[in-house]
Formats: structure tokens, sequence, C-alpha cells
């Protein structure tokens, strides 16, 4: 691998680090993580399971069986199918322009790309009415040729994707300037197409942070709940989502129902952790081979 | 017929189109008369979950009896303003069932899709079932709340949501204004009459100054009914919810007898949530969804569906169809209409709740 590659490696691990020498320092900074882990991670989970079979496990397959909760499950995978696929190529373009280009206007389209992890996504979804509702501006016009945006499924996907931008580019972009583009070059140089080079340079090595930034990116698409809740409308089997199916159960004081629900996205949640840890791991062995 | 609002999702639509294509060269020679498929899909306020939940059926079945249309009733319920509001930016609701009559005028006003003259198009201003507001406190009446002037003691806290965007929280800011022009006029007829203008105007003041006070102890303001009650209900906030009649009967039923009573007081206020058909969206669904719109509201001035909706803690407006258990349960109490009192909800709106009107005066968090 290329030396700059391993200048930029962080130092190997000698000596001993500053808190070693102090051991109580050491146990109590452990404990206090524990015990914020356990408190705000491990003790909801546990309080989520706990509700969603206080009425047993034949009211918890009614819940997770209701074809309301079925068509919510449905909406919400169309919606993550969707949006996933679109920001993970507009994530790769964005992030090949930005690091390996140089043109004006670069740091703008930077902060850009962040603009949706700064807007609430309350907003977010108010913007979509103010431009897509039937009083907004084009609203009417695509609800006059039956296309339907706000309150249907295309707002859904609108809104989703909008919070969901960032995800993937914000994962490349310092992975892809770290990397440098000389074999990138050197590629090209030695008559590869750029199509041959995407394929064959760039996409395996930045596919471990491309994962990463999929992985975020769904897990966010799946549970987004406040610019949907604005577009969708509320309709029961017709553009509720998991979490927005979440709330209306809650509300209808069917409280094992709501949470019996909340595990799916629970399960979800998990999944993705698990997914993810795997994902870091190669990532690290990726490194460390890179590096030897 | 059109609707699925998930166009991408389901090829149906085209399947179907394709399938009528094909059955259209076959109708020309035959005479069978196809039962339609119609989808309505009713925008409706929080607390009528329960009740639309029992009466859809009951109409689809009835329906199929009468026409052999197969009609099929989606929901949406939130806070009354909110899905005015809604409806105004485009959800296709083909009738609107809300909480009061302001938030199916803002949809007429602004969009023209409901008919000005919509609360003429069903008996009793198109309000099939009325209710009121009563108190929800804690069992046995810890703090001894009896009467509106008892919410504003010290160390009381009233849970009720914000009536900008909550029909049922502008039923209860009313409820207490009404209260307090008949504890100071003695007769509501002295509003109307010029003799008695000075003091009718004292009394104005005197509710100006109680309700201000009464939401100096509402520590959180939800945006729709169904989440002040779970404010007061799930989250143990507050010492009395100022609540609708139906959701009060509700939480206690629901959530356990043993955790909370109701206080009916002296004077509130009648009710009326109204209906009516937003003939702008159902149109674009041909006239057999008109008819079925049209057949769906009137169809809850049916027996049954009185008797439904007095099961479900309305005050229904016929009440010789209810079941006599079930009216036992309504408390005599004195109500007053908006109508009676404020003239109507689009002054009552105005005077009211607007941009700059009395609540925003006289509610500073």
């Amino acid at each position: 691998m290329s030396t700059t590659q391993n200048i930029l490696r962080p130092a190997p691990r000698t000596g001993t680090a500053p808190t070693e020498s102090i051991p109580w320092v050491r146990y109590a900074l452990s404990a206090l993580a524990l015990l914020i882990i356990a408190l705000f991670l491990i003790l909801p989970l546990v309080a989520v399971l706990f509700e969603a079979f206080r009425e047993g496990v034949g009211a918890y397959v009614d819940a997770i069986t209701d074809p309301y909760t079925g068509h919510a499950i449905l909406l919400t995978l169309i919606t993550a199918l969707t949006c996933v696929p679109l920001n993970t190529l507009f994530g790769i373009a964005a992030a090949w322009c930005i690091a390996r280009f140089q043109f004006p206007g670069r740091s703008l389209l930077t902060t850009l790309i962040d603009l949706p992890f700064s807007v609430s996504p309350v907003i977010a979804g108010l913007v979509f009415i103010l431009i897509f509702g039937s009083q907004g501006w084009f609203g009417g016009w695509f609800a006059a040729h039956g296309f339907p945006i706000i309150f249907a499924l295309p707002g859904i996907v609108l809104a989703t994707m909008f919070v969901t931008l960032p995800f993937v580019a914000r994962e490349l972009i310092p992975l892809m300037q770290e990397q440098g583009s000389e074999q990138e070059e050197a590629s090209i140089m030695l008559g590869a197409s750029a199509w041959r080079m995407f394929w064959t340079i760039t996409l395996p090595r930045i596919k471990w942070g491309l994962l990463y930034g999929v992985i975020l990116c769904n897990a966010r698409a799946m549970g987004e709940f406040g610019a949907v809740s604005v577009v969708s409308g509320h309709i029961r089997g017709a553009t509720n989502t998991l979490p927005l199916h979440v709330e209306i159960l809650y509300n209808e004081y069917q409280f094992s129902a709501a949470f019996a629900v909340a595990t799916l996205l629970a399960g979800l949640a998990i999944v993705t952790l698990i997914i993810k840890s795997i994902v870091e791991w190669r990532q690290q062995r990726q490194w460390e081979n890179a590096s030897s | 017929m059109q609707t699925s609002r998930l166009g991408l999702l389901s090829g149906k639509p085209v399947f179907s189109t394709l399938l009528l294509g094909a059955l259209g060269v076959t109708s020309l020679t035959s005479t069978f008369a196809q039962a339609e498929e119609i989808q309505l899909l009713n925008a409706s306020y929080d607390p009528t979950r329960e009740l639309y939940q029992d009466y859809n059926p009951l109409f689809s079945q009835w329906y199929k009896q009468q026409t052999g249309d197969d009609v099929t009733i989606e929901q949406s319920h939130g806070g009354s303003g909110k899905q005015a509001r809604s409806v105004i930016d485009g959800l296709p609701a083909d009738v609107v069932t809300l909480a009061l009559g302001y938030d199916i005028d803002a949809i007429a006003d602004r969009t023209g899709k409901v008919a000005e003259d919509w609360q003429s198009a069903f008996p009793h201003h198109s309000a099939p079932y009325t209710s009121t507001i009563v108190f929800l406190v804690r069992k046995g009446n810890p703090k001894g709340i009896q009467d509106w002037d008892d919410l504003t003691r010290d160390g009381v806290e009233v849970i009720t949501p914000n009536p900008k965007t909550s029909g049922g929280a502008r039923w209860n800011f009313l409820a207490a204004w009404i209260y307090v022009l008949k504890r100071e006029l003695g007769d509501l007829g002295k509003l109307d009459d010029p003799q008695y203008a000075d003091e009718v105007k004292a009394a104005k003041a005197a509710a100006e100054t109680y309700v201000g006070n009464l939401y100096r102890h509402v520590p959180v303001l939800d945006s729709g009914a169904r989440g002040a009650t779970n404010t007061f209900v799930q989250r143990g906030l507050g010492d009395v919810l100022l609540a609708w009649e139906n959701e009060a009967f509700l939480a206690t039923q629901e959530l356990g007898k043993d955790q909370f009573d109701i206080v009916v007081p002296s004077v509130s206020i009648l009710a009326e949530p109204p209906v009516a058909v937003v003939e702008g969206n159902v149109k674009n669904k041909g006239e057999a969804a008109e008819k079925a719109a049209h057949a769906y509201l009137e169809h809850l001035y049916s027996p049954e569906a009185q008797a439904l909706a007095a099961a479900h803690y309305y005050r229904p407006v016929d009440p010789e169809a209810a079941h006599p258990q079930d009216l036992a349960r309504f408390p005599d109490l004195e109500l007053h209409s908006v109508n009676e009192v404020f003239g109507s909800w689009r002054d009552a709106q105005k005077t009211y709740f607007d941009d700059g009107g009395v609540f925003d005066q006289i509610y500073q968090p």
C-alpha cells in the first residue's frame, strides 16, 4: 500500500495511557459508562419488551399479524427500499465530487449536504407541504394530474429522502479524501476506463465505509417519525408507517400492541447494530491488512 | 373509485382497469349490474376512534344490503384543527367528522371543497351526536374539585390541550367562559338585551380574568385532546383534566375505574361535533362514491348508529334509540350552545382563538 496511508495510520498503542496510572479513575469512568448504557439503552429496551408481552404471547402475535401492522411494515420497507438506493447513489456521486475535484462552491456543497442534519424534521415536512400541498406551489398541478404527493407515498418517500440524505455522503467524504486519488490516477494511466476504475479500484476501497453509511441511512429511513408524520395524513392501511403506527396504537389505549409493534423497530435497530459491528470489525481488519 | 394513495405500491388499479376494460366488451351484450367497490376516507378528530371503528363495519354491512356496493372506510385521526389543516393541504378525505363547526368552515372558506351551507345538509346542524365538557379527577377527588371555581385554587394543576390546534380545547375554553357569564349574570338572556350592556361588559371582564387565571394553572398544553388525556392518565400529570364527556368516560372505562372519578360542573357547554361531505374530493371518485359518502353521514342518524353513539358515551340526538342503561350514564347538567352565547362558531373563533384574539392576550406561558 502507499506510503501516505502508512503515515496517516494512528500510532501503535505502546506504553501506558494517562488514566492507567490511577486505577480508580479507570474503574470510576468504566462504571459510569456502564451505568449510562444500562440506564439509557438497556432499560428502555427491557421496558419495551416487558410492555409488549404484558398481555401474553397471544396478544403480541395478534398485534404483529394485524393487517394494519402488516401494511405499515410493507410501507416502511417500500420507503426504505426507495430511499436507501437513491441516497446511496447520491452519496457516492457527491463524495466523489467533493473528494476528487476542486471547484468553486465545493465547501458550499459540503455544507448543504449537512443541512438535513441541522434542520428539524418537522420543518422538513412542512416545507414539502408548502411546496406540494394542494395550497402549495406545485401541489395543485400534481393533484390535478392524478398524482398526489402529500398525504401519499411520494410525500413520505420525499420526506424520508430529505432526512436521510447526508448519511452515505458524510461517511464517504472523509474516507475518500484520506485515501487520495493516486491509485485511481494510476489505473487511468494504465488504460482502464472510468467505469473499470470505479469497479476495481474505487469501490473495493470504500466498500466498508459505504456499507456503514447505507446501514445508518436505512436505520433512519425506517425509523423516521417527525418529517413523515407531517406529510403522512395518518390514514390507516394507506399512509401509516411503522413509527406512526406505534403512535396510533398508543393513542388508542392499545398499549401492549403499541409496544409489540415497537419491538419490531427495536429488533430492526438491534440487527442494524450487529451488522454495523461486523462492518466496523471488517473495516478495521482491512486497515490493518493494508498497513502491514 | 380512484384511490390507492399508494399508487406506486399496488399494481391493483392498473390491473383492475385492464379487467374493467375487458369486461367492458362483454358488458355491452349483457345487462349485468356490477356492484361497485368504493373506498372512502373519513378524517376525524381524536376521541372518535373507537366510535368509528364500530360504526364503519355497521355502515358497510347496511349499505351492502341496500345497494349491493362494497364500501370500505379508511380512518385518519388527529387534533380537529390539524385534521382540517390537512384537508386544506390536500388530504383526500371524502367526509370529515370533526370536533367543531369552525374547522369545517375553515375547509369551506379556504378550498371551497365543502359547501358553504354544509351545516344544513344534515339534521340537528349536521351534528348527529353531542357531548359536553366535564372534569376528570384522580380517584377520591383529593383536591375536592366540585365546580369551575375550584380549578383556579392554589396548588391545582389543570390539563387541557392547546385551543389553537385542538377542537376539544376550544370547547373547554368556551365552557369556562360560559360558566363565568352565567355566574355573573344569572340569566344568559341578558347577553342580547341592550338594557344590561354594562352588566354584560363586567361579566365578560370577569370571564377574561377567570379564564386567564385558569390557563396559569395549566402546566402543559398538548396539541390534541387524546394527547392531553394521555398526559393526565399515563404520565400522571395534573389534578384535573378538562375533557370531553365521552373521553372522560372512555378513560375511566379503559384505564381502570379505580383510578379516576368524573366530576360534573354546574354549567357546561353543549358540544356539537359536526359532520360534512367533502364534495370537492369525493366527486372525483364518481357518483357511486358520492352517494355512499352522503349515506355514510345520513346513516349516523339511524337508530342503530344512535345506539352505538350512546354506547360510546356520545349523547345521541335521538335518545329513543339508545339503550336506557347507556342513557342513564349521562348526568343532567345545565348546557348552553355556542350559537346561544357566542352567536356562531365563526364569531367565537374570530374573537377568542384567531391570532391576537382573547386567548393570545390572556395566555402567557
